[in-house]
């Protein structure tokens, strides 16, 4: 494994996206393999043990979230970075919640996409200004329907810090000008935009839970 | 889709299929509550009443189960709506009440036998039901609403009292053998009855499931029409001018955009692009005109949203000049807004990459800026600041109290 260049599995039913993502980042990132279907996905990532999957969000038999869900018995720490056309915010929430660590949408540009896949790869969570704007409306402060049941508190909301974070990210700012603009490191930007996802994930608000429920990810 | 599959599902009454997540046992007195529109607590007593007397119960059950087929674990609508106690749970009521007095004089050995007891309790749940039917008659107008929500069912009711009503009579007879000279000629008849429904009932459960399921499939296609007819209008007249525009780079992305942006309106929900109907429609059709009038991408975040009041129509305004401004001078870079609309204010923030600039040497008659964004925004009660430097590009923010 190469320490320079994050190794990636793509994963994408369009034959032609797959070919072109390879080309777009060609000398940025090792491409191992690719896969078009859940079953070849899960063969090929548990096969060849990538840094980071690139995950399409809808595809028959599953989607991602399948995939996910199907790696994730076998190897738990995979990670995955979802890259789809659709920006629906039950796609979006809905393969986060599953353990994607980050969310971009397929107009984004080849060095871009390879600076993403770098930051997934080390650990870090990647969200795009629109997923950004997902969680700011799913985390807003009760603004409709019913107070969601709160099992954790702390999980339900998120700090100021966080929301001030978000808020730069949907507007269009990167990890190191958020940094500068707050007099913070773009580590702790780093750990704020974690911290946020984890609450994502584990969160129990109904906004949430409505959208998985809407799309039948809750068992 | 949940949009979807509202669409296959008319307002009629729900198909009778067994309803697996209100259920207690297999879910068949839940889907036939929900198909009836009555509490299902009415039928499960009616089962439980019919297994006590014979049995008879938990066969019908045993065979409802078997034939109903089951429904997913989706929840309809309400099953069952509150208010004023119908002619089902008043018609319980009354059985209820007249078997518990009944069983307080067999306690008392005033026991009158099967013979009479039992038709006598059917009777009363019978006549109460018919009799309630008559009094929402005669008092119609806080009944219509209830009676129109039930529709047919009503018939339904008084039929069900008066069958009661009949089969308490003929129990009695049957038990006082009053029936014996009619059973010589009514029991063949029954029995060929009974045979004939045995052998018909399977292919009559297929005839009806057909016609649903032929029903259900009518819809489908229509649906799958509508949605090539839009696709048609759209998607490949988008393609068609692209293939025609192929050597004209900023043309081909300025229409795959545009087409983008329809479709993926239409897919969230319907509601067709350009409608200015509330500020972020307002907002995103805003960026859409300056994206195509400018060549440049314009990506739009919005949180929340609200109504388009007239200082919210001043806020689009002055965004939309913002947006124009950081159109022109971004260059290749696209630009970002995003506008937090919350319980208080109103935010929107467009940040361009471009080259930047001093606010100070900015010439007094470049109204641009100073008029369309900071002073109509200063004359809504809001305010408008501009943060900007070489280098860095620009990001004006906007501000706006809202009034509750």
């Amino acid at each position: 494994m190469s320490a320079q260049q994050p190794t990636v599995v793509i994963v994408d039913d369009h034959q032609l996206f797959r070919a072109g993502v390879r080309a777009e980042l060609d000398g940025l990132v090792e491409v191992l393999g690719d896969a078009a279907t859940v079953e070849d996905a899960v063969r090929c990532v548990v096969e060849l043990e990538p840094d980071v999957v690139l995950l399409d969000v809808q595809m028959p038999g599953g989607g991602g979230v399948q995939v996910i869900r199907d790696v994730a018995k076998r190897r738990p720490a995979q990670r995955f970075l979802a890259l789809s056309v659709s920006d629906a915010a039950e796609d979006v929430i809905a393969i986060i919640r599953a353990g994607a660590r980050g969310y971009v949408t397929k107009t984004i540009s080849g060095p871009e996409l390879a600076d993403a896949v770098r930051r997934v790869a080390g650990g870090d969570a990647v969200f795009s200004p629109r997923l950004a704007g997902f969680v700011l409306d799913a985390f807003a402060g009760g603004a409709s329907g019913p107070a969601p049941v709160v099992i954790d508190a702390e999980l339900d909301q998120l700090t100021a810090r966080e929301r001030e974070v978000l808020q730069h990210i949907a507007r269009g700012y990167l990890y190191k000008e958020i940094g500068a603009r707050l007099h913070i490191s773009a580590k702790t930007v780093e750990a704020h935009v974690s911290a946020v996802l984890r609450k994502l994930q584990l969160s129990n608000r109904h906004e949430l839970s409505r959208w998985a429920v809407e799309r039948r990810l809750v068992d | 889709m949940p949009g979807m599959s509202a669409l296959g599902q008319p307002a009629a009454r729900p198909p009778l299929r067994r309803d697996r997540e209100g259920a207690v046992l297999g879910g068949v007195c839940a889907g036939f509550g929900r198909r009836l529109g009555i509490d299902p607590i009415v039928l499960r007593v009616v089962f439980i009443a019919a297994s006590v007397a014979g049995g008879l119960g938990v066969i019908a059950y045993a065979l409802a189960w078997a034939l109903m087929p089951a429904e997913g674990a989706s929840r309809g609508p309400a099953l069952h709506v509150p208010g004023r106690p119908d002619s089902w749970s008043v018609a319980t009521g009354i059985g209820m009440l007249m078997l518990a007095v009944l069983l307080l004089f067999r306690e008392w050995g005033l026991w009158v036998g099967d013979a009479l007891v039992w038709p006598v309790v059917l009777a009363a749940a019978g006549g109460a039901l018919i009799w309630r039917q008559s009094a929402n008659a005669a008092d119609p107008a806080p009944a219509r609403a209830e009676r129109r929500r039930s529709g047919g069912s009503a018939l339904g009711r008084a039929a069900l009292g008066v069958a009661l009503v009949v089969g308490a009579a003929l129990i009695f007879l049957y038990f006082n053998d009053a029936l014996r000279p009619a059973r010589d000629v009514l029991l063949p008849v029954v029995v060929v009855l009974v045979a004939g429904t045995l052998i018909l009932a399977p292919w009559w459960i297929r005839l009806v499931r057909g016609l649903a399921d032929e029903r259900a499939e009518r819809v489908r296609s229509q649906e799958r029409a509508e949605l090539a007819a839009h696709l048609h209008d759209s998607v490949l007249q988008t393609l068609a001018l692209m293939q025609r525009q192929a050597d004209n780079p900023r043309e081909v992305a300025g229409l795959a955009r545009r087409q983008e942006r329809e479709l993926r309106a239409w897919l969230n929900g319907g509601r067709p692009f350009g409608e200015r109907s509330t500020l972020a429609a307002a907002l995103e059709l805003a960026a859409a005109e300056a994206e195509e009038a400018h060549g440049v991408a314009v990506d739009v975040v919005v949180v929340g949203d609200c109504p388009l009041d007239d200082a919210a129509e001043a806020l689009v305004a002055a965004a939309r000049e913002a947006i124009v401004n950081a159109a022109k001078f971004a260059g290749p870079h696209p630009v970002s807004v995003f506008a937090e609309i919350g319980g208080d204010t109103i935010e929107v923030f467009v940040r361009d990459r471009g080259p930047g600039f001093d606010p100070e040497t900015v010439p007094p008659d470049r109204r641009g800026v100073r008029e369309s964004i900071v002073g109509r925004m200063r004359r809504h009660g809001g305010d408008a600041s501009i943060h900007t430097a070489a280098g860095t590009g620009t990001e004006v923010e906007l501000t706006l109290g809202r009034e509750r």
